[in-house]
């Protein structure tokens, strides 16, 4: 690895833990806009109620103490108790949620992706003909269509009209449809950049002289022209993540899967804002920890691509 | 083709002529001064009238079967959620059935298209003429043609709003770090790569959640509050986190735009600082602007439809898109077409502006064209 490389990923390294003390500085801000402190909206308690309360969960303290109690905390994964939750940690529920959620996310990431670059490159090498136009417009269509259309759509035709899976995502059968759900997007979006750098491969140099040597077209699909192609994919795997997790909050919701988005959700509605905050930093730091390794993965893979 | 090379011969010859014979003379050659051929006139002739690059755009945009059939598909559903609530004799927040002074008619709640309550047969029996409800009534008795209707204005708006915000914003600080340069410029973009680089959904969930409590409040009273707290603390957001790209953008086509050599080499023909602004910098950034405005506004449509189903958009009983296909998933199984029309209505919309937008990246910036 030459030394610009390695700068390059320092840099990245540094930009991303700096984000994720923004994200972490942010939860903590908003989370003191809020009117009142989290207890508002709990059944009208005394006054030396309300303070005991907040000595308990250090409120009382100055802004700055409060800030870095709460640093050191969330750095150690210490999100404290739930507030509407009685007796269970931030921390247990979202390691609960986020067991059944990255089941849900790895495979519908993964399907996305294997669809997507088939589709993609059997679309680029039959460019122009009647399969690419009906996979570009069925692309188009995926992409333009949010991941909550899609899901209740779903939901409509193959749980309540013919019964073929269960509404209810917490068998599972019923996870058929929340991972189609959230798979079509990142597809859609996979078949159409794979199509374009396959076709922007297929016509290099390389490609032509590898035709002039008298390769088999096979050879030329997987041995040359497929691995190049498939560079800009691995710059889609940080969005596709972030994608999937946006997704899942509100597709865990539609088939009433027991996973991370529906806590979250819950949460929001609830106002139980340590579980919120906590979550939000959880699922930040995933996407930006994503973002970063799929940077440098490309970085790796390409040693042409010059970045700043 | 011949005559033109000929002409060109003989000028060619006759100015040799001239060189050798009288090289210091002042006297002028007549035969400069000749009436032209036919044949010179005729390739003085202008085959076509001349076109600016914006013609030349229209022209490849119009011949975009695509972008075009995009188009008349937003002006009509445009055109519509402007005018359409105008004239309907249905109000997008009236329950129908319960009006002052007059006994609650329920039969008026969950209609099905083209479906009349008990009030309005007997209306008709008396050979009043009412207005058909074309897509039913929703559980509270209100006409669901106008709450579509009017959740298509307040997404569109929504989205255009937001999008003019992200451009303003981003135009300025994208202008001012890229004119400044040195120290300004490495402390914008380096705020500009951290907000690039947060999660924007998140956040926006985040600060929605919270400004949904906060803002409600410090409204009550003021004309805001009628836009209703959750519209503003969206576009609040967007002005936060969404500036960000069109701030690259505008600073990346600064700086670039002012290295061409087409800069440089009209600047050594003499052209002023306010000609090379106006002829070369402008349409050369303007486009690519437009464009990416362009293309904001389905993402932003997106993002508010995404938070009114998660209950963080519009305030009831104002209707959205989102948060009508929110609302319809609870009498799903009895009247799943309250999901399908908005569904539709917002993938046509996102679809046709994608569409669209792409379309006049084509027309208008091919080197875009990736």
């Amino acid at each position: 690895m030459n030394p610009k490389t390695l700068k390059y990923i320092l840099k990245r390294i540094v930009l991303a833990l700096f984000t994720i003390w923004v994200v972490i500085t942010l939860t903590f801000f908003v989370m003191h806009a809020v009117p009142g402190g989290p207890f508002v909206g709990e059944k009208a308690v005394s006054p030396a109620v309300q303070k005991a309360m907040e000595a308990k969960y250090g409120l009382d303290k100055p802004l700055g103490v409060q800030y870095w109690t709460y640093l050191t905390d969330v750095i150690q994964f210490r999100f404290g108790p739930s507030l509407k939750q009685r007796g269970r940690m931030v921390i247990d529920i979202i390691g609960d949620g986020l067991r059944t959620s990255a089941k849900l996310g790895v495979i519908s990431a993964g399907l996305a992706t294997l669809f997507g670059v088939v589709l993609g490159s059997v679309a680029a090498l039959r460019r122009n003909t009647v399969t690419d136009r009906i996979i570009m417009v069925i692309t188009t269509a995926f992409v333009s269509m949010p991941s909550f259309i899609m899901g209740s759509l779903l939901l409509v035709t193959f749980a309540v009209k013919t019964h073929i899976f269960p509404a209810n995502g917490s068998t599972r059968a019923g996870l058929v449809l929340p991972i189609v759900t959230l798979m079509l997007y990142p597809m859609a979006y996979i078949t159409r950049l794979t199509r374009s750098s396959m076709l922007d491969v297929l016509g290099q140099d390389y490609i032509r002289t590898a035709r002039a040597k008298g390769v088999s077209g096979m050879r030329i699909i997987f041995g040359h022209a497929l691995k190049n192609a498939l560079i800009p994919v691995i710059t889609y795997l940080g969005p596709q993540l972030a994608y999937i997790v946006t997704g899942s909050l509100v597709v865990e919701q539609i088939f009433a899967v027991p996973g991370l988005g529906r806590s979250f959700v819950n949460s929001i509605t609830n106002r139980d804002y340590t579980l919120i905050m906590g979550t939000t930093i959880v699922l930040a730091t995933l996407i930006v920890v994503m973002n970063l390794v799929s940077d440098i993965m490309y970085k790796i893979v390409d040693p042409r691509i010059h970045l700043e | 083709m011949n005559g033109e090379k000929a002409i060109s011969k003989q000028r060619k010859g006759r100015q040799e002529m001239d060189n050798k014979r009288k090289r210091l003379s002042m006297q002028v050659d007549l035969s400069d001064f000749m009436p032209a051929a036919d044949e010179e006139k005729e390739y003085m002739v202008r085959m076509r009238p001349s076109t600016t690059a914006f013609k030349d755009g229209v022209k490849r945009l119009r011949r975009n079967r695509v972008a075009m059939i995009s188009f008349w598909v937003i002006v009509i559903i445009t055109l519509a959620a402007i005018f359409v609530p105008m004239f309907w004799p249905y109000k997008y927040e009236a329950m129908l059935g319960m009006v002052p002074g007059k006994p609650m008619d329920p039969s008026f709640n969950n209609l099905r298209p083209f479906e009349y309550a008990r009030t309005e047969l007997n209306a008709m029996e008396n050979g009043a003429r009412v207005m058909p409800h074309l897509f039913g009534t929703d559980a509270n008795g209100r006409d669901y043609f106008i709450r579509v209707i009017y959740g298509t204005r307040i997404s569109l708006a929504v989205g255009f709003f937001a999008s003019i915000i992200v451009l303003l914003i981003g135009l300025v600080v994208g202008s001012v770090s890229g004119y400044a340069g040195g120290a300004v410029d490495i402390v914008i973009m380096r705020i500009v790569d951290i907000i690039y680089s947060l999660p924007d959904m998140l956040m926006v969930i985040l600060l929605a959640s919270v400004m949904k409590v906060t803002l409600s409040q410090k409204l009550e009273g003021t004309p805001l509050a009628k836009i209703g707290s959750n519209i503003i603390s969206l576009f609040i957001i967007f002005a936060l986190l969404y500036w960000v790209s069109m701030a690259r953008l505008v600073r990346g086509q600064i700086l670039s735009l002012r290295e061409q050599e087409y800069v440089l080499a009209a600047q050594a023909s003499g052209a002023k600082g306010s000609w090379v602004i106006r002829r070369h910098l402008i349409p050369n950034c303007v486009s690519v602007i437009v464009i990416s405005t362009a293309l904001q506004i389905p993402s932003a449509i997106f993002t508010e439809s995404y938070l009114s189903f998660l209950g963080l958009g519009v305030n009831a009983p104002m209707p959205s898109l989102g948060s009508l296909a929110s609302d319809a998933l609870n009498g799903l199984s009895s009247y799943p077409y309250r999901l399908v029309i908005p569904a539709i209505v917002i993938s046509l919309i996102v679809l046709s502006l994608n569409l669209f937008g792409d379309g006049l990246r084509d027309a208008f910036d091919p080197k875009l064209n990736a």
